[in-house]
């Protein structure tokens, strides 16, 4: 089935989310939609979903003509919509999230469930996925919960595919998986429109790629397009990729971790026996499949879990068993791998939220009494410093695009004396642009002599920008790399296998 | 300047709407509850006349009641008319106060029940030094409202402690606190401490003279010195909020509790701290009660003003300013609601229902907004169920 839009166009307000644009979609087709972060990609879905209504512009499919205005009219059509965050019940079992508004109920009125079984489970085997029916979904991982999504969009009759930024929330393997649960669909005859910002994604699949910038679309470009030159598409100027990286030598160890366990209320392991050094101006970075531990020993490296055992010594202090705010204070930068849960307060205002750990701190105040003219002051010079684009120091945390969340939340970790940072996953969501920007500022931490811990799980970040990589694996460290290492090995590594 | 009242004109805005909306539909109500309307419901004209006549003269009563009464000015003097609103502003001073409380707390994430309670406890604590001893003058009053405030920080911050260290949550520990607080003052007042002499009915001695708070307009009228401790308290409150790091990690914490504890605040402290000056402000309530204008202290001294404090904090949409004119508003409707009783047919018990759907508006501003078709409301409206799930 093709999908062909006709001068789309949507503002809200004074922004021109949409501004004419024209889509063609052809009959088991990979379309992707290439685009930053804010560039309109996600609208123009939405109004092709029928959950937003466009100022003008038509569909067609199949060449004729149709109107969408709510979402059971695009379902009608054919049109199946995968959204980035998932729309499923947590506490519902498959079965019943996939049956969900298409409930039929028995003669004895009760729910209707053995031919819906019957078709999941042969759609799922047509798509070789493994997939419990009765399995509860809060209980799945995010990779299953997303093929459920797919399966649900596909047990209706979606022959149009929308695919809002899959693979944000995917670990590199469930990524792969993906992509080949992507191609058996086109097999199938299934178009699919792939929403991405994720170049090598896009290259690895697209047959198409429509990039869109500032609303509008910018260029048609061919899947054998390098990456750079599809990310200056995307960002609209030229954009350096492969960062430079200057050998380090040999300085002091400024962070010596010795047999760090860490585990939960009721004693299980969640970190092993960690150990490893870093020293002055290096990064290393965690390497591993989300979910091995990584956020468990990210968090103690500032006391934010509560049962660990070991040795974390900065600069000969003793970490373990101190305060966070101490923690934080003897001299450790702590970026969260969520700026939204953890890394922000939404309601704060961006001032307020650039003094969350040094509010106590002159010139912020004195004794109890905030200082507002030099909270103003300092924030106006951070967000010239790190580039943080809003209209206002008074403005929420929550009116500001993702990268401009890190920016903020980069802009008050690294600007105090610290040696140690710790940066949980500092681009996960976040565009070129964004990505480009928070890398040089990790490689200029490191130039300037701070030694640097990263978690990714982004394994194109970790050899971009790591001096040694360790690499996780059920709470332990398998085993620490240079950066001779290939993906190859890393990704062995990553699935816990040592040779 | 043309910002902050639109901003102000914006919050107000819903509250207003609310009120207006609660008065119409209680408006219906009175009339189905006047025989004399009911008895001509055959003829739409008359009915009409005389259903708008009797919501006119209820609400008129009520208004008299609360602020300014016609015949009290022509009998005695100009300023005697006033009387209603002495009245009223001594039933909203212990009210802002509660309402305080619960403010503060809703401000640091936490849904304070407990204001009853609390309040309880500063009118026991400053009851008890009220008669008790003998100091000279202010020094007296000043120790009982300490006292008060004590044993109400107290009561409160056990509320926090739990919290803190147990998980357990504050709305379910704080009504069982308000059963205790209420059975405790049962009990106090059969013990020789409270019982007043040679009687036997829970009633405690009146407070010494020199613990009384002063009137402010003379012997014929009420008012006394409370509402500007209320009012102080209301600034100290809106201070502590925005101009310190007490108030910035309270506020930190009530947004996003994870994002504080990130920061390396402390939750728990923030917590126990929380609770310990919500429960100090409702004393201070309790106290102010007592020392103002019951002088002796009675098992049913906390009437509703706990629970009232609630619905007070929520009209105020958790703002000290907002709190400070949603009490003045019931305590005006609790005063004139007396007046609209004695004079029409119209029970007091329809103040109650105009409360109940003031509440009910302001906890859904979508209703309000799409009522009066208004956009771009600022949904505040869910404070109480996100202090609930926090």
């Amino acid at each position: 089935m093709s999908l062909e839009l006709r001068g789309v166009t949507k503002s809200f307000g004074a922004l021109i989310a949409n501004d004419n644009i024209n889509l063609k979609v052809g009959d088991g087709e990979i379309h992707a939609i290439l685009g930053e972060n804010g560039a309109g990609k996600s609208t123009l879905m939405n109004i092709v979903y029928g959950l937003v209504q466009p100022d003008s512009g038509e569909f067609l499919v199949n060449g004729a003509p149709v109107t969408i205005n709510q979402p059971a009219d695009a379902l009608a059509a054919g049109i199946g919509m995968v959204h980035q965050h998932f729309m499923l019940i947590p506490v519902f079992t498959v079965l019943e999230n996939i049956i969900l508004g298409h409930e039929h109920s028995n003669k004895f009125g009760a729910l209707e469930t053995t031919d819906a079984r019957a078709k999941i489970m042969a759609q799922a085997s047509e798509f070789g996925f493994s997939i419990d029916p009765d399995a509860v979904v809060e209980t799945l991982s995010v990779g299953v919960q997303q093929r459920v999504e797919i399966l649900k969009a596909l047990m209706y009759d979606a022959k149009i595919l929308i695919l809002d930024e899959p693979t944000a929330v995917l670990t590199p393997q469930e990524t792969d998986e993906f992509i080949e649960i992507m191609k058996r669909l086109r097999a199938r005859g299934t178009s699919i429109i792939f929403i991405s910002h994720k170049l090598r994604e896009v290259k690895a699949v697209a047959d198409k790629i429509t990039v869109i910038r500032a609303g509008k679309v910018v260029a048609t470009a061919d899947p054998n397009s390098s990456q750079e030159e599809l990310a200056s598409l995307m960002v609209g100027r030229p954009v350096n990729l492969t960062e430079k990286k200057a050998l380090h030598h040999d300085k002091p160890v400024v962070v010596k971790v010795r047999d760090l366990n860490v585990t939960d209320e009721v004693g299980r392991a969640l970190v092993s026996h960690v150990s490893f050094d870093i020293q002055a101006g290096e990064i290393l970075a965690i390497a591993g499949v989300q979910g091995n531990g990584q956020s468990e020993l990210a968090n103690a490296m500032v006391n934010l879990h509560e049962h660990v055992h070991g040795s974390i010594l900065l600069d000969e202090q003793e970490i373990v068993g101190l305060s966070v705010n101490k923690s934080l204070h003897a001299g450790i930068a702590y970026i969260p791998e969520s700026r939204e849960l953890d890394g922000l307060i939404a309601k704060f205002s961006i001032a307020e939220n650039l003094i969350l750990d040094t509010h106590q701190e002159q010139p912020y105040s004195r004794s109890i009494f905030l200082s507002h003219k030099n909270v103003e002051e300092e924030a106006k010079k951070k967000v010239i410093e790190f580039d943080i684009r809003t209209q206002s120091i008074d403005s929420p945390a929550s009116s500001l695009s993702g990268g401009n969340k890190q920016k903020v939340v980069l802009a008050r970790e690294l600007s105090r004396p610290v040696k140690l940072v710790v940066a949980c996953q500092p681009t996960r969501g976040l565009d070129v642009g964004a990505i480009e920007f928070v890398h040089k500022r990790i490689l200029e931490e490191r130039e300037s002599g701070r030694a640097i811990l990263l978690f990714s799980t982004e394994l194109d970040e970790v050899m971009t920008l790591a001096d040694r990589i360790a690499v996780m694996y059920q709470g332990e460290i398998l085993s620490i790399v240079d950066t001779s290492a290939t993906r190859e090995e890393i990704g062995l590594l990553m699935a816990g296998i040592k040779s | 300047m043309k910002k902050f009242l639109t901003r102000i004109a914006e919050s107000a805005l819903l509250p207003f709407l609310s009120v207006l909306m609660a008065f119409f539909i209680s408006g219906i109500l009175i009339v189905f509850s006047d025989t004399q309307v009911l008895k001509v419901i055959g003829s739409p004209l008359k009915f009409i006349q005389r259903a708008s006549s009797s919501v006119f003269h209820s609400y008129v009563a009520l208004f008299e009641g609360a602020f300014f009464d016609p015949n009290l000015a022509q009998g005695h003097s100009l300023w005697q008319g006033f009387y209603p609103l002495s009245e009223t502003i001594v039933t909203a001073t212990p009210l802002i106060l509660a309402g305080l409380a619960v403010t503060l707390a809703f401000q640091a994430g936490l849904f304070n029940i407990g204001a009853q309670g609390q309040f309880i406890f500063g009118a026991l604590g400053a009851s008890y030094i009220g008669f008790h001893y003998s100091f000279p003058p202010v020094i007296h009053v000043i120790l009982a409202l300490l006292a008060g405030v004590f044993a109400s920080s107290l009561w409160g911050g056990f509320v926090g402690f739990l919290k803190a260290k147990t998980g357990a949550h504050e709305v379910i520990v704080t009504i069982m606190m308000n059963y205790i607080a209420g059975f405790f003052i049962l009990w106090a007042l059969k013990t020789h401490t409270f019982l007043r002499p040679r009687r036997i009915d829970p009633l405690a001695p009146e407070v010494q003279p020199n613990a009384q708070l002063p009137h402010l307009l003379g012997t014929t009228m009420r008012l006394h010195a409370g509402i500007i401790i209320a009012l102080l308290a209301a600034v100290f409150v809106w201070w502590l909020l925005n101009k310190t790091t007490i108030g910035f990690q309270f506020r930190a914490v009530g947004a996003n509790a994870s994002a504080a504890k990130t920061a390396g605040i402390s939750v728990s402290r923030t917590t126990i701290l929380t609770m310990t000056f919500a429960g100090a402000l409702a004393g201070l309530g309790g106290a102010v009660h007592v020392l103002g204008s019951q002088y002796a202290l009675t098992a049913d001294i906390a009437g509703s003003f706990g629970f009232d404090a609630i619905t007070v904090a929520l009209l105020g949409r958790g703002k000290p300013t907002g709190t400070v004119f949603a009490a003045l508003l019931f305590g005006a409707l609790r005063t004139g609601g007396r007046t609209m009783e004695a004079n029409t047919n119209t029970p007091l018990d329809i103040v109650l229902v105009i409360q109940a759907l003031i509440v009910l508006f302001v906890a859904s501003p979508s209703m309000v907004r799409f009522l009066f078709r208004v956009k771009n409301l600022r949904s505040q409206g869910t404070l109480a169920s996100k202090a609930w799930n926090s």
